[in-house]
């Protein structure tokens, strides 16, 4: 007789490792991929918009200025033109800071993992909005945290209770939001709620780490300051290029106290030494000059053409008791069907129809979420997205009638 | 021989199969043929195979499309001999439903089961009969689609009220459910290959979170297996006699793995069959043939040359 490991390692590896598994649901999107699928699930940038000669043209320029240099390791925190450059960057959504206190990290993605690592022991407490962004859950989780969640309505995150549950006693190590647009609920943090937020943080001592992917794809309305300008003090920021112009250069970055970037660039150089200087100068060179902000401008149009398209299509054809949000700016809507749906449940039947979402599960850490999805209108194409909301509508109108049939 | 390993296609199941797929072109190519891997959810597959004609398909495609008859049935239309079980067997064995009824009439024993059409529920009111499905398999039950593999759509009742969610889910993937009983006991995996078909050791599965579910079969780890399985010699037997069986009843050829369950008097429940078993590093029929000294090659080689020539 012979066991058989067919991981002949599986007894060594750490317990941070366990939750990482083989899933339905990625098995699902490996068909949701394929052409025929009108995918609403990834948030693929429209990258098209970028003109080819424009991003030749930064290319050319980093190998004639700085010839093999830029094919060369960096320090750790990243190449100072490229830091100098992102100030202007944050500028623009009036942060301001000093290039000393940014480090440049591989997408903001790093920028959350190297959080986690510096922060959180394994059983810490640590406050995250709820549905929050899927990728800074997988991230934080590998790091072993206790999760504190904070719902999130038409406002962003409920303050209040966070508020409550400090008065209980709970002391997260930090509060994780997006509160631009936020991924997935596409919905903002409202004036008061930042201030709110903002001073019950500061006087309880807890970091607040403000993720903003999307801050500069604002369709319409005033845009609200960050958390980071009402205190610069108390707020971790994190920033990408990746919506700006694109997420394949890997540029992304964290902007700190001096305390804390020490060790953000000590994780970050244990993680993979320095960022590519190549694609940093790319960047840097591609945000010099005007010629990004028409580039801008495009994206966001395109993107509000592509939101317009998906609201008014969900209007149309999404049965009653479904609700939706309504953005202003960014990629989602986010969707909350009556509560016997199973999103998770219903997405072979969608990939079949030939349409594709994220069910709502994967955006909270405690599998709550299930009547819930996130509709990505970034990527397809306008007629696309209204086909693609066709389908789901019939979807959801036969599940409802098959529902009514099971309960007679 | 020109062999054309068939792997990946539309299903959910395409990455592993891909990953099947792959194993086998590299058995192939040790054998020596001359082989190349198609996957038709990239390639059209009647017009790739008409530009460069194999002597021979090896079907590695799982799920719908792959082993439910419809490749098969092209193959046959193009005169292409493949592994495996003929297209009508495969539609029979692919279709849980009409596979459990096939077994039942031989005498095979499966778990006691109905099915439930989702066409009944919507048009014809089926849903005031819920209760009598309970009624026949008691609790807990499994739900399944009756038409799709891997264990996706998969869903165990405990409580009356939470049929019929888990039947919707199954629903998604399929156009019918069965609720069957479900056995407790051991899992088992029967691998048969050749012609006529035989048995490579049993292997027993032990899923360490307790349920053999999607997550379970695919990632390394989640899963003990033990070839040939730590059973008394008169379960072997009886396990390798209802697999027999079961393929007899169901045409099976060439190639195949019998899922099921020795409760706890030791005796086997036949739960389903596949026929295009799984042939990456986590699967049960390499895992079963190895156990009896077969290389992954060793085995290719047997399931090619049970190949009926062609004509």
């Amino acid at each position: 007789m012979a066991e058989f490991s067919i991981d002949r390692f599986v007894d060594l590896y750490a317990h941070r490792t366990s939750g990482m598994s083989a899933s339905e649901v990625r098995a699902l999107f490996a068909v949701a991929s394929r052409p025929e699928v009108v995918s609403l699930a990834g948030g693929m940038p429209y990258v098209q918009a970028i003109p080819e000669e424009d991003v030749l043209e930064v290319v050319r320029q980093v190998l004639d200025e700085h010839g093999t240099s830029s094919l060369q390791y960096g320090g750790g925190q990243g190449h100072p033109a490229l830091r100098e450059r992102l100030l202007a960057l944050m500028a623009e959504e009036g942060v301001e800071a000093d290039a000393e206190d940014v480090v440049v990290t591989t997408g903001a993605q790093q920028a959350l993992d190297l959080t986690g690592k510096i922060f959180i022991d394994a059983g810490d407490l640590i406050a995250v909005e709820a549905p929050a962004y899927v990728g800074a859950l997988t991230a934080f989780s590998a790091y072993e945290p206790r999760y504190l969640q904070i719902d999130v309505d038409e406002d962003g995150m409920k303050v209040d209770q966070l508020e409550e549950a400090l008065v209980r006693g709970e002391r997260p190590k930090f509060v994780y939001t997006c509160p631009n647009f936020g991924n997935p609920a596409g919905v903002t943090l409202s004036y008061p709620r930042r201030e709110q937020l903002v001073s019950l943080c500061r006087e309880a001592s807890i970091p607040i780490i403000e993720d903003n992917p999307y801050g500069m794809l604002r369709f319409e309305g005033e845009p609200l300051p960050c958390l980071r300008t009402l205190d610069p003090e108390n707020v971790i920021y994190l920033g990408t290029v990746s919506k700006v112009f694109s997420p394949g250069v890997r540029v992304g970055w964290a902007l700190a106290e001096q305390s804390v970037v020490q060790r953000l660039v000590l994780a970050k150089e244990a993680a993979d030494l320095c960022g590519s200087a190549f694609t940093m100068l790319v960047t840097e060179r591609y945000l010099a000059g005007d010629r990004w902000r028409g580039n801008l401008e495009t994206l966001v149009e395109t993107y509000r053409r592509r939101r317009d398209a998906m609201l008014e299509a969900i209007e149309e054809h999404f049965p009653d008791g479904a609700m939706w949000t309504l953005p202003a700016g960014g990629f989602y809507v986010w969707v909350t069907l009556p509560e016997w749906f199973d999103t998770q449940a219903m997405l072979a039947a969608a990939v079949e129809r030939r349409v594709a979402y994220v069910p709502g599960t994967a955006f909270y850490p405690d599998g709550r979420g299930k009547h819930q999805m996130r509709l990505a209108f970034c990527y397809p194409t306008e007629d696309r997205i209204r086909e693609g909301i066709a389908r789901l509508g019939s979807l959801l109108e036969d599940e409802e009638q098959l529902y009514r049939s099971l309960h007679p | 021989m020109n062999v054309a390993v068939l792997a990946g296609g539309r299903t959910p199941e395409r990455d592993v199969s891909l990953r099947s797929g792959h194993r086998v072109l590299t058995a192939m190519q040790e054998l020596g043929h001359d082989a190349w891997l198609i996957d038709p959810g990239e390639t059209p597959l009647a017009e790739s195979l008409q530009e460069r004609e194999p002597d021979v398909c090896y079907l590695a495609l799982h799920g719908k499309e792959g082993e439910d008859g419809t490749v098969q049935r092209l193959l046959d239309l193009l005169q292409i001999p493949y592994t495996g079980t003929a297209a009508f067997d495969c539609e029979v064995a692919f279709d849980k439903i009409l596979a459990k009824d096939a077994l039942a009439r031989a005498d095979v024993p499966t778990p006691p089961w109905v099915a439930i059409e989702g066409w009944a529920l919507r048009d014809l009111g089926a849903g005031v009969a819920l209760g009598k499905a309970i009624e026949h398999v008691g609790l807990p039950c499994v739900v399944k689609p009756s038409r799709s593999g891997s264990a996706l759509g998969v869903g165990t009742v405990e409580r009356e009220a939470d049929l019929p969610a888990a039947v919707m889910a199954a629903l998604s993937f399929s156009g019918a459910a069965v609720v069957e009983t479900r056995i407790d006991g051991t899992e088992v995996a029967i691998g048969l290959v050749g012609t006529p078909l035989e048995t490579v050791p049993v292997v027993e599965i032990v899923p360490k979170g307790g349920v053999y579910d999607y997550a379970a079969r695919y990632t390394a780890g989640a899963t003990e297996y033990f070839a040939p399985a730590r059973v008394e010699d008169e379960v072997t037997a009886a396990c390798t006699g209802a697999s027999l069986r079961a393929a007899e009843a169901l045409g099976l050829r060439g190639v195949t793995r019998v899922d099921a369950i020795v409760d706890a008097h030791g005796d086997p429940w036949v739960l389903e069959v596949n026929v295009c078993p799984g042939m990456t590093e986590t699967s049960l029929l390499p895992m079963g043939a190895h156990a009896a000294g077969m290389s992954l090659a060793d085995l290719c080689d047997r399931i090619l040359r049970s190949v009926p020539s062609r004509g």
